[in-house]
Protein backbone atom coordinates (compact mmCIF):
# COMPACT_ATOMS: atom_id res chain seq x y z
CA UNK A 1 0.00 0.00 0.00
CA UNK A 2 1.18 2.85 -1.03
CA UNK A 3 -0.21 6.23 0.73
CA UNK A 4 0.78 9.72 -0.08
CA UNK A 5 -0.36 13.22 1.06
CA UNK A 6 1.73 16.04 -0.78
CA UNK A 7 1.38 19.91 -2.47
CA UNK A 8 3.42 18.79 -5.08
CA UNK A 9 2.36 18.00 -8.52
CA UNK A 10 3.00 14.36 -9.46
CA UNK A 11 3.05 12.49 -13.08
CA UNK A 12 0.12 9.87 -13.15
CA UNK A 13 1.78 8.14 -16.17
CA UNK A 14 5.29 7.49 -14.13
CA UNK A 15 3.20 6.38 -10.80
CA UNK A 16 0.79 4.33 -13.22
CA UNK A 17 3.86 2.53 -14.64
CA UNK A 18 5.67 1.78 -11.43
CA UNK A 19 2.93 1.04 -9.74
CA UNK A 20 1.97 -1.87 -11.97
CA UNK A 21 5.89 -3.26 -11.42
CA UNK A 22 5.19 -3.35 -7.89
CA UNK A 23 4.04 -7.08 -7.89
CA UNK A 24 4.41 -9.34 -10.72
CA UNK A 25 0.94 -11.48 -9.68
CA UNK A 26 -0.99 -8.17 -10.24
CA UNK A 27 -2.89 -9.04 -13.57
CA UNK A 28 -5.37 -6.16 -13.86
CA UNK A 29 -4.70 -2.58 -12.67
CA UNK A 30 -7.10 -0.02 -12.75
CA UNK A 31 -6.41 3.88 -12.03
CA UNK A 32 -8.66 6.93 -11.70
CA UNK A 33 -7.16 10.61 -12.10
CA UNK A 34 -9.04 13.80 -10.72
CA UNK A 35 -8.05 16.75 -12.39
CA UNK A 36 -9.06 20.65 -11.81
CA UNK A 37 -12.45 21.00 -13.72
CA UNK A 38 -12.31 24.39 -15.76
CA UNK A 39 -16.35 25.33 -15.85
CA UNK A 40 -15.12 28.84 -16.72
CA UNK A 41 -13.96 31.49 -14.89
CA UNK A 42 -11.76 29.58 -12.28
CA UNK A 43 -8.59 30.60 -11.31
CA UNK A 44 -7.80 28.12 -9.18
CA UNK A 45 -8.43 25.61 -6.35
CA UNK A 46 -7.44 25.97 -2.68
CA UNK A 47 -7.42 22.46 -1.42
CA UNK A 48 -7.33 22.30 2.73
CA UNK A 49 -6.75 19.33 4.66
CA UNK A 50 -6.48 18.03 8.08
CA UNK A 51 -2.58 17.54 8.19
CA UNK A 52 -2.92 15.08 11.62
CA UNK A 53 -5.88 12.87 10.02
CA UNK A 54 -5.28 12.83 6.83
CA UNK A 55 -2.91 10.00 5.86
CA UNK A 56 -4.68 8.05 8.50
CA UNK A 57 -7.85 8.40 6.57
CA UNK A 58 -6.78 7.25 3.86
CA UNK A 59 -5.06 4.57 5.20
CA UNK A 60 -8.02 3.28 6.54
CA UNK A 61 -10.20 4.01 3.55
CA UNK A 62 -7.59 1.46 1.76
CA UNK A 63 -7.15 -1.38 4.64
CA UNK A 64 -11.10 -1.34 4.16
CA UNK A 65 -10.94 -1.73 0.44
CA UNK A 66 -8.24 -4.61 1.01
CA UNK A 67 -10.59 -6.19 3.72
CA UNK A 68 -12.95 -6.66 1.11
CA UNK A 69 -11.48 -7.53 -2.31
CA UNK A 70 -8.51 -9.74 -3.24
CA UNK A 71 -5.84 -6.46 -3.90
CA UNK A 72 -2.62 -7.37 -4.32
CA UNK A 73 -1.78 -3.49 -3.79
CA UNK A 74 -3.56 -0.18 -3.72
CA UNK A 75 -1.90 3.48 -4.45
CA UNK A 76 -3.46 6.92 -2.66
CA UNK A 77 -2.04 9.81 -4.20
CA UNK A 78 -3.89 12.98 -2.93
CA UNK A 79 -2.29 16.78 -3.31
CA UNK A 80 -3.19 19.98 -1.26
CA UNK A 81 -2.51 23.63 -1.23
CA UNK A 82 -3.31 25.81 -4.82
CA UNK A 83 -3.90 24.26 -8.13
CA UNK A 84 -4.77 25.34 -11.57
CA UNK A 85 -7.27 24.50 -13.92
CA UNK A 86 -6.24 20.73 -15.76
CA UNK A 87 -3.95 19.81 -12.70
CA UNK A 88 -3.95 16.32 -11.38
CA UNK A 89 -6.27 16.54 -8.22
CA UNK A 90 -4.95 12.98 -7.05
CA UNK A 91 -5.23 9.14 -8.37
CA UNK A 92 -6.12 5.76 -6.73
CA UNK A 93 -4.56 2.93 -8.48
CA UNK A 94 -5.57 -0.52 -7.66
CA UNK A 95 -4.37 -3.66 -8.81
CA UNK A 96 -5.83 -7.31 -8.48
CA UNK A 97 -5.27 -10.86 -9.83
CA UNK A 98 -9.03 -10.22 -12.00
CA UNK A 99 -10.28 -6.63 -13.17
CA UNK A 100 -13.45 -7.34 -11.37
CA UNK A 101 -11.62 -6.39 -7.80
CA UNK A 102 -9.71 -3.66 -9.07
CA UNK A 103 -12.58 -1.59 -10.83
CA UNK A 104 -14.64 -2.64 -7.73
CA UNK A 105 -12.36 -1.44 -4.88
CA UNK A 106 -11.19 1.77 -7.02
CA UNK A 107 -15.09 2.78 -7.20
CA UNK A 108 -15.13 2.02 -3.41
CA UNK A 109 -12.12 4.44 -2.91
CA UNK A 110 -13.22 7.19 -5.01
CA UNK A 111 -16.56 7.36 -2.92
CA UNK A 112 -14.93 7.46 0.06
CA UNK A 113 -12.60 10.13 -0.59
CA UNK A 114 -15.12 12.36 -1.69
CA UNK A 115 -16.62 12.38 1.86
CA UNK A 116 -14.49 10.71 4.27
CA UNK A 117 -11.28 11.81 3.96
CA UNK A 118 -10.63 15.62 5.28
CA UNK A 119 -9.86 17.50 2.67
CA UNK A 120 -12.24 20.60 1.54
CA UNK A 121 -11.49 22.99 -2.06
CA UNK A 122 -12.49 26.10 -2.46
CA UNK A 123 -12.88 27.45 -5.62
CA UNK A 124 -11.36 31.13 -6.77
CA UNK A 125 -12.80 33.00 -9.74
CA UNK A 126 -12.47 36.83 -10.54
CA UNK A 127 -15.21 36.99 -8.51
CA UNK A 128 -14.42 35.96 -5.07
CA UNK A 129 -13.80 32.57 -3.61
CA UNK A 130 -15.81 30.03 -2.87
CA UNK A 131 -16.38 26.66 -0.85
CA UNK A 132 -17.44 23.81 -2.41
CA UNK A 133 -20.70 21.95 -0.85
CA UNK A 134 -20.54 18.61 -0.15
CA UNK A 135 -23.32 16.86 -2.49
CA UNK A 136 -26.62 14.66 -0.66
CA UNK A 137 -25.25 12.43 -3.64
CA UNK A 138 -21.56 11.95 -2.65
CA UNK A 139 -22.88 10.86 1.48
CA UNK A 140 -25.52 8.45 -0.65
CA UNK A 141 -23.23 6.95 -2.90
CA UNK A 142 -21.77 5.16 0.14
CA UNK A 143 -24.72 2.99 0.77
CA UNK A 144 -24.12 1.49 -2.51
CA UNK A 145 -21.09 -0.46 -0.25
CA UNK B 1 -8.78 19.04 30.65
CA UNK B 2 -7.25 20.84 27.92
CA UNK B 3 -8.08 20.42 24.48
CA UNK B 4 -6.70 21.46 21.50
CA UNK B 5 -9.63 22.86 19.00
CA UNK B 6 -9.24 23.15 15.49
CA UNK B 7 -11.56 24.19 12.53
CA UNK B 8 -11.32 23.47 8.92
CA UNK B 9 -12.20 25.88 5.42
CA UNK B 10 -15.18 27.86 6.30
CA UNK B 11 -15.48 27.40 10.13
CA UNK B 12 -12.00 28.10 10.17
CA UNK B 13 -13.22 31.20 8.41
CA UNK B 14 -15.79 32.23 10.17
CA UNK B 15 -14.63 31.80 13.77
CA UNK B 16 -11.06 33.56 12.54
CA UNK B 17 -8.40 30.52 14.16
CA UNK B 18 -7.56 27.66 12.60
CA UNK B 19 -7.08 26.15 16.43
CA UNK B 20 -7.19 27.28 19.80
CA UNK B 21 -6.12 25.58 23.37
CA UNK B 22 -9.46 24.73 25.35
CA UNK B 23 -9.81 24.81 29.45
CA UNK B 24 -12.88 22.68 29.42
CA UNK B 25 -15.16 20.14 32.05
CA UNK B 26 -17.39 18.89 28.68
CA UNK B 27 -18.53 15.89 28.83
CA UNK B 28 -19.44 15.01 25.18
CA UNK B 29 -18.90 17.38 21.95
CA UNK B 30 -22.14 18.32 22.35
CA UNK B 31 -21.09 20.41 25.29
CA UNK B 32 -18.12 21.86 23.84
CA UNK B 33 -19.98 23.16 21.11
CA UNK B 34 -22.44 24.78 23.87
CA UNK B 35 -19.42 26.36 25.90
CA UNK B 36 -18.10 27.70 22.67
CA UNK B 37 -21.01 29.18 21.12
CA UNK B 38 -22.06 31.02 24.72
CA UNK B 39 -18.48 33.02 24.52
CA UNK B 40 -19.31 35.37 21.34
CA UNK B 41 -21.24 35.39 18.11
CA UNK B 42 -18.74 34.29 15.57
CA UNK B 43 -19.09 30.78 17.25
CA UNK B 44 -22.64 30.96 18.00
CA UNK B 45 -23.09 31.88 14.12
CA UNK B 46 -20.53 29.24 13.14
CA UNK B 47 -22.02 26.18 15.02
CA UNK B 48 -25.56 27.28 13.80
CA UNK B 49 -26.31 24.33 12.04
CA UNK B 50 -24.68 21.17 13.33
CA UNK B 51 -26.48 19.24 10.54
CA UNK B 52 -23.95 21.31 8.12
CA UNK B 53 -20.86 20.30 10.43
CA UNK B 54 -18.36 17.24 10.90
CA UNK B 55 -16.43 16.64 14.08
CA UNK B 56 -12.90 14.38 14.48
CA UNK B 57 -12.26 13.59 18.21
CA UNK B 58 -8.27 12.86 17.98
CA UNK B 59 -8.55 12.32 14.58
CA UNK B 60 -11.91 9.99 13.91
CA UNK B 61 -14.79 11.14 12.84
CA UNK B 62 -17.87 10.61 15.59
CA UNK B 63 -20.86 12.77 16.21
CA UNK B 64 -21.63 15.06 18.43
CA UNK B 65 -22.94 13.42 21.35
CA UNK B 66 -19.53 11.56 21.16
CA UNK B 67 -17.93 11.62 24.60
CA UNK B 68 -14.91 13.69 25.35
CA UNK B 69 -13.23 11.19 28.08
CA UNK B 70 -9.68 11.45 27.89
CA UNK B 71 -9.19 13.12 24.08
CA UNK B 72 -7.18 15.71 23.20
CA UNK B 73 -8.02 16.93 19.76
CA UNK B 74 -11.44 17.90 18.67
CA UNK B 75 -11.53 18.91 15.09
CA UNK B 76 -14.98 20.98 13.60
CA UNK B 77 -15.57 20.91 9.68
CA UNK B 78 -17.82 21.37 7.43
CA UNK B 79 -18.39 17.77 5.26
CA UNK B 80 -15.72 16.76 3.32
CA UNK B 81 -15.09 17.38 -0.07
CA UNK B 82 -12.08 15.30 -1.32
CA UNK B 83 -10.88 13.11 -4.36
Amino acid sequence: MDIRVQAEPFDAGAELNRFAARRGDSGAVVTFSGLVRDDGGLRHMEIEHYPGMTAKALTEIAERAQARWDLRDVLVIHRHGKLRPGEQIMMVATAGAHRAAAFAAADFLMDYLKSRAPFWKKEVTGDGAEWVAAKDTDEAALDRW
Amino acid sequence: MTLDVLYFAWLRERIGLPRERVETDAATVADLVAELTAREDRYAVAFQDLKALRVAVDQELTDFDAPLGTAREVAFFPPMTGG
